[in-house]
């Protein structure tokens, strides 16, 4: 009896060893994937006539915890009107989609930055190889605590209070308050773009200030603190805290597509080189008018149509009217 | 059953020579240097001139494993003996089934029973916002005390009878029996139950980066925003490409972090040792 289970206990392990191995082959070589999903895929094609396409593949997405929802939702429609194709979204933040990406470990990065901001320097070459899909907007606005008393900061008000030069609500026009920043972490991308459009400065982190990771935890705090400020994307505001008008212009879908609020940033869906046929036939029912039009995803999930823009945005931040 | 064991080896080994050989990387590209990562106090990666002073995180992972381990350890100690000494009835039948329960809670959901309840009782009863490392401590509290009680109520329980016997015999009360046989001679034990919990506390990400409001400063009281070493590692890993000067930076926070845990490991085995004699 000892002897067996000793050899049970043997078999087990090597085979969870023999599919560890398998999960790093998949990570470590995405051709191995895709071939694998197409070897599924053919023996399953003359089943599924009726699903009218000859698609088949795989399709390996990670990064921007934002855009994660988005692409999930699009990749089940996707999947559902393209039996052979099997997509698989994962989180990781921007950074871990761009490094992936970059390495080739998955099909496609998503991320809420340009890929040139964060692959930098010594990253510089692989940023060139990123071929850039931009898949929707997300505006993000100013909030503070709903007893601050302030309806509208200017651009110059909004860098005096997130570098601390002013640190109480009366000196901008509101209640006699000390101001707290809820700030987000200096790496994020959330982050980057707020200061970028809203404040037009890197700032420091202050000594005090609270960082939170996500928007929802952002959301929960500004509406409990007294006196509390940060930002949030336009899908996350409600009721619970106050938005704030930029320089008096509304922070609202319009505005936005507009070009007259400036706080705003892409989405961006990076391949490696151009996309394989499976990965483009899935970028371009991203960009579909059944996706980006008021009744599709995108809407419906709190994002802005990319294709609705009347601007556009380089690298550089230069906008161009469309 | 050898090939086991080997597994078991390789996989520890090829962990701590990935962490280490990632954490090491921050000093030997020459970005930083190890006194300026240790004992920097400005951390800044974004910055056009970026700085990488680890030692804020450093010492907020150390002052919230410390003041957790100080709220906790009475507490334990006492559940400890109330369970095998004074009731060993009713009171282990109670109290062992809550302990359980306690340790098998998800660690977000304290996180969150902690930014709901324990910080916004902070802000209405001290200066502050209720967010820092005196929130963070306490939930930490919470979370490593059925560690501590478990381990101290087993060493209690594991102690010889005739030692209680022969106290009560030369005519001392209850109180003077645990006091002046028990609590010495199981001493060592329970200590390896307060570094076990301390090095779950120094380890915790989860909970204590929602409460503590990550900060990238040593705070200047218990009731302002801090960081630690984990909480900043989850913040920012992420949301920065491999490789990076500021990825590397995280990396070599988390030899640290690791390094600990051999400290940590160290320490329950000298008191192990102890334990023996």
């Amino acid at each position: 009896m000892q002897f067996r289970k000793t050899w049970v206990m043997a078999l087990a392990l090597t085979s969870v060893v023999a599919l560890s191995a398998c999960g790093n082959n998949n990570g470590g070589n995405n051709a191995a994937t895709n071939n694998g999903g197409k070897n599924a895929a053919a023996t399953n094609a003359p089943t599924e006539t009726s699903s009218g396409t000859d698609l088949s593949g795989s399709i390996l997405a990670s990064g921007s915890t934002a855009l994660q929802p988005l692409v999930e939702q699009v990749a089940e429609k996707f999947m559902k009107t393209n039996k052979g194709v099997d997509i698989q979204v994962q989180g990781g933040g921007s950074g871990t989609g761009l490094t992936q990406v970059a390495e080739k470990q998955v099909d496609i990065g998503n991320s809420d930055v340009f890929a040139q901001e964060k692959l930098k320097d010594a990253d510089a070459e692989k940023a060139k190889a990123l071929v850039d899909h931009q898949v929707a907007v997300v505006a993000i606005a100013a909030v503070t605590h709903k007893d601050a008393g302030v309806d509208t900061l200017t651009k110059q008000q909004l860098v005096d209070i997130f570098t601390g030069k002013v640190t109480n609500w009366k000196e901008v026009g509101g209640a006699d308050q000390k101001i707290q920043i809820i700030n987000r972490p200096s790496s994020s991308g959330t982050r980057a773009t707020f200061e970028n459009f809203a404040l037009g400065t890197k700032t420091e982190d202050l000594q005090g200030s609270i960082q939170e990771d996500s928007s929802g935890t952002v959301k929960k705090m500004i509406g409990e603190t007294p006196g509390a400020i940060g930002y949030l994307a336009l899908s996350y505001l409600d009721d619970s805290v106050k938005t704030l008008k930029y320089d008096g212009v509304e922070p609202s879908v319009d505005n936005v597509i507009t070009g007259k609020y400036p706080v705003w940033a892409y989405e961006h869906m990076y391949t490696n080189g151009e996309p394989t046929e499976v990965v483009k036939a899935f970028l371009d029912y991203m960009v579909s008018d059944e996706v980006q039009n008021e009744n599709g995803d995108v809407v419906e999930l709190g994002y802005i149509p990319a294709v609705k823009m009347q601007v556009s945005r380089d690298v550089a931040g230069k906008v161009t009217t469309k | 059953m050898s090939f086991c064991v080997l597994l078991l080896i390789v996989i520890i080994i090829s962990m701590v020579y990935f962490v280490a050989s990632k954490g090491i990387s921050t000093f030997t590209s020459g970005d930083v240097k190890v006194s300026e990562f240790l004992f920097g106090t400005k951390w800044s990666p974004e910055a056009d001139t970026p700085s990488y002073g680890a030692f804020p995180f450093i010492a907020g992972s150390f002052l919230v494993t410390l003041i957790a381990a100080l709220i906790a350890s009475p507490l334990s100690i006492c559940a400890a003996l109330f369970m095998t000494e004074i009731v060993p009835g009713w009171g282990k039948k109670l109290l062992q089934p809550v302990i359980e329960l306690l340790s098998g809670i998800p660690s977000v959901v304290y996180g969150f029973v902690g930014l709901s309840v324990i910080v916004p009782f902070l802000r209405n009863t001290f200066p502050g916002q209720g967010i820092g490392v005196a929130a963070g401590a306490l939930v930490l509290s919470v979370m490593i005390l059925p560690t501590i009680t478990s381990v101290a109520a087993d060493a209690l329980a594991s102690l010889p009878q005739n030692l209680k016997e022969s106290s009560f015999a030369l005519g001392a009360t209850r109180w003077q029996t645990i006091a002046r046989v028990i609590l010495p001679t199981t001493f060592p034990a329970i200590m390896t139950g307060v570094v076990l919990g301390m090095a779950r506390a120094f380890g915790e990400a989860l909970a204590v980066q929602m409460v503590i409001g990550n900060a990238p400063f040593v705070p200047r009281s218990l009731f302002e925003s801090a960081s630690t070493l984990t909480s900043v590692i989850t913040l920012s890993m992420g949301n920065t490409t491999m490789g990076s000067p500021q990825n590397n930076a995280l990396w070599s926070m988390a030899l640290v972090l690791m390094l600990m845990t051999f400290v940590f490991v160290l320490l329950v085995r000298m008191l192990e040792r102890r334990n023996k004699i």
